[in-house]
């Protein structure tokens, strides 16, 4: 059989598959046979990397089908995580609800703010809605150094761990008998429900919801013209987002225990942006490997610094920081990824897959 | 209704500092239709400069703000053309994001060079108060009214009347026509950009003299400076100013009556105060107050 070149796709249901190729059914059988492979190979370092990577990748999954998708550019993002893992706080430990209560309810709450956010989008144009959520930020920042009673000010408050019943998910080893301890639980905990976000998000861009964000994207008015219902799906686009970067929130809060207002400033939601660039602006599957990556580097930095003879491992001195390392390498990576590769890792990895697939006719 | 009045003072001095940041926002924004987050940066590598050349290398006070002014148009130039000239013709948002790049590269740079510790930039007027009647107001709020108005009436002259100024505005207006008409386009994004470098460092200094000291955390009164570039409209230096003074005057006398007023608000409001003034004008006028309307095409 001869093999066609990736990414040419000759009938409409084949753009529609979900695991159209049989490469993609081995892929999903080799992440599902690793899901649960790792727990037991991994050591608890790994496990927390992977646990924030899921964590992030969902809510960068939610910023994609905003900006990558639908185009509407958003620097609020860490602001809708902060209220999501606020909202566990309340939800879950002020008034004790289980984990399949609170973590709907908290993309809800979400939501509804991005309800109330995405009428902005309609009145306002690119940079100037950018700077606008911005505002969200700053306002956000203030709200949650100031509502005591919900958020504990700047002190910060306790966040529950996800229970149902006796069931508690950050602790599976006791119910289930096996010795599994706090990040092996989370990690199994914490997988299937990215998984959920990936599908959903993969099921809202192959249809006709997605079709409509892309038109958005590419020339609003010519889109309303062929009569995509423009302010419909704006601001459904800023409602599905913030629904994800909640319950990303919320995961993060209940994993972290604890969270301050100082974790949902303005680099928080400038992260989520730079994961969705880097992993690959418009593509689903991006958004988790730019996660992983973004998750990633400041680890391994850490790892690496005490190897580079200036680098200064105390906090707060002057001279060159592990801290001030990892940033400047953070803003050194979406400065290179946007000059020098656009499409992200998703756009390396097609690539290196068409270079492998076209071998020995590669160019 | 002296407090009032300090107050006010007050904030039209801030005003005048913001209304000079947000210049910088506008004239980038205007020729290359890029708004520049590293802004703050360049206000804060500006005003650790001055202190480098004055406090460090111990040249005077008024040969070092022109030295440092001219360190940062470098800077600008070499950010025009090192990284944002590959950007030409890409979405706009990923030329904002390489400006937030390298926002967190100079941010991290100049601490490791100086420091997280609060720095006395050494600047003439220090603590010194000049009374204005019942008013007392700090020489170095006069020293930044002065600076920043003979900065905006210099800016005003060039963009009106001098050839590179109008040339800099045909640019704004239409890049090809410009480019048909000889002019040279590339060298206009490299003015402006020196043009934000060079006032940048002014802010900077009468940033780190008056409300505070020097230190990296500066670099976010650029943050409170985006409400004044948007209020006013982001390509208009005039809305700059006055976007500026409102943010300003907005913010010193939420600061000074809303404690007493309305202390359900919360602490630090101030902050919030100008993000949400600036919201509630984009809701009326969606290009700001003095802004253009862009005009949209299939």
């Amino acid at each position: 059989m001869t093999r066609r070149p990736e990414g040419l796709r000759t009938r409409y249901a084949e753009e529609l598959a979900l695991l159209g190729k049989r490469a993609d059914r081995v892929w999903v059988a080799l992440l599902a046979a690793s899901y649960v492979a790792a727990p037991l190979v991994l050591d608890d370092f790994w496990l927390s990397v992977l646990t924030f990577t899921a964590i992030a990748a969902i809510g960068a999954i939610g910023l994609n089908l905003l900006t990558g998708f639908a185009g509407q550019v958003s620097l609020g993002h860490g602001f809708f995580i902060g209220m999501g893992a606020y909202s566990v706080g309340v939800l879950g430990g002020d008034l004790g609800l289980p984990v399949v209560v609170w973590l709907p309810a908290a993309g809800l709450l979400g939501a509804l703010v991005g309800l109330a956010i995405g009428p902005f989008a309609l009145r306002l144009k690119g940079l100037y809605l950018a700077i606008v959520t911005l505002g969200l930020v700053f306002v956000g920042d203030h709200v949650f150094r100031n509502a005591r009673l919900l958020t504990g000010g700047p002190q910060g408050r306790a966040i529950p761990s996800p229970r149902l019943g006796e069931l508690n998910f950050a602790d599976l080893g006791s119910a289930l008998g096996l010795p599994l301890g706090r990040e092996q639980s989370f990690f199994l905990f914490v997988v299937p429900l990215l998984a959920l976000a990936v599908l959903a998000a993969k099921n809202i861009a192959r249809t006709r919801t997605g079709r409509a964000f892309q038109a958005i994207r590419d020339r609003e008015i010519a889109a309303s013209i062929v009569g995509v219902d423009v302010a419909r799906y704006k601001v459904g686009a800023f409602v599905v987002s913030s629904f994800y970067a909640s319950a990303a929130g919320a995961l993060l809060g209940s994993y972290l225990r604890h969270v301050t207002p100082d974790r949902f400033d303005l680099l928080l939601s400038i992260q989520y942006v730079a994961m969705v660039i880097v992993g690959g602006v418009g593509s689903v599957y991006g958004s988790v490997f730019g996660a992983l990556f973004i998750v990633l580097v400041p680890r391994l930095v850490e790892q690496v610094s005490p190897l580079i003879p200036f680098v200064t491992r105390t906090a707060g001195a002057s001279g060159v920081t592990v801290f001030t390392l990892n940033q400047i390498v953070f803003g050194l990576l979406i400065i290179v990824f946007l000059v020098a590769e656009p499409l992200g890792l998703a756009g390396i990895w097609r690539r290196l897959r068409l270079y492998f697939r076209m071998w020995p006719f590669s160019y | 209704m002296t407090d009032f009045l300090q107050l006010l003072t007050q904030g039209i001095a801030l005003g005048a500092v913001y209304g000079l940041t947000a210049l910088g926002f506008v004239v980038v924004y205007k020729a290359t239709a890029v708004i520049n987050f590293a802004h703050g940066e360049l206000l804060l590598l500006g005003a650790y400069l001055v202190y480098a050349f004055h406090a460090q290398a111990g040249l005077p006070f008024v040969a070092a703000v022109p030295l440092a002014m001219a360190s940062m148009a470098a800077v600008g130039w070499a950010i025009e053309r090192g990284v944002l000239r590959r950007m030409v013709g890409r979405p706009t948002f990923a030329v904002v994001m390489i400006t937030i790049g390298l926002a967190i590269v100079f941010r991290q740079t100049a601490t490791a060079v100086w420091g997280f510790d609060d720095l006395l930039l050494g600047d003439p007027w220090g603590a010194s108060r000049v009374a204005l009647g019942d008013l007392r107001v700090s020489a170095a709020s006069v020293a930044s009214l002065a600076a920043a108005g003979a900065l905006f009436t210099a800016f005003l002259l060039f963009f009106r009347s001098s050839k590179a100024g109008i040339a800099m505005r045909a640019t704004a207006i239409d890049q090809e026509a410009a480019l048909a008409v000889g002019i040279p386009v590339r060298a206009v994004y490299a003015w402006s950009w020196m043009i934000a470098g060079a006032t940048a460092t002014v802010a900077g200094v009468f940033l780190a003299a008056f409300p505070a000291t020097l230190h990296p955390g500066l670099g976010f009164v650029a943050f409170r400076a985006f409400p004044a570039a948007i209020l006013g409209g982001l390509d208009s230096p005039g809305g700059a100013v006055i976007g500026g003074l409102l943010v300003g005057v907005t913010e010193l006398l939420v600061q000074g009556y809303q404690p007493q007023f309305a202390p359900w608000l919360g602490d630090n409001f101030h902050v919030a105060a100008s993000y949400l003034l600036m919201i509630a004008v984009l809701v009326a006028r969606p290009y700001g107050l003095f802004g253009t309307r862009e005009v949209e095409r299939v």
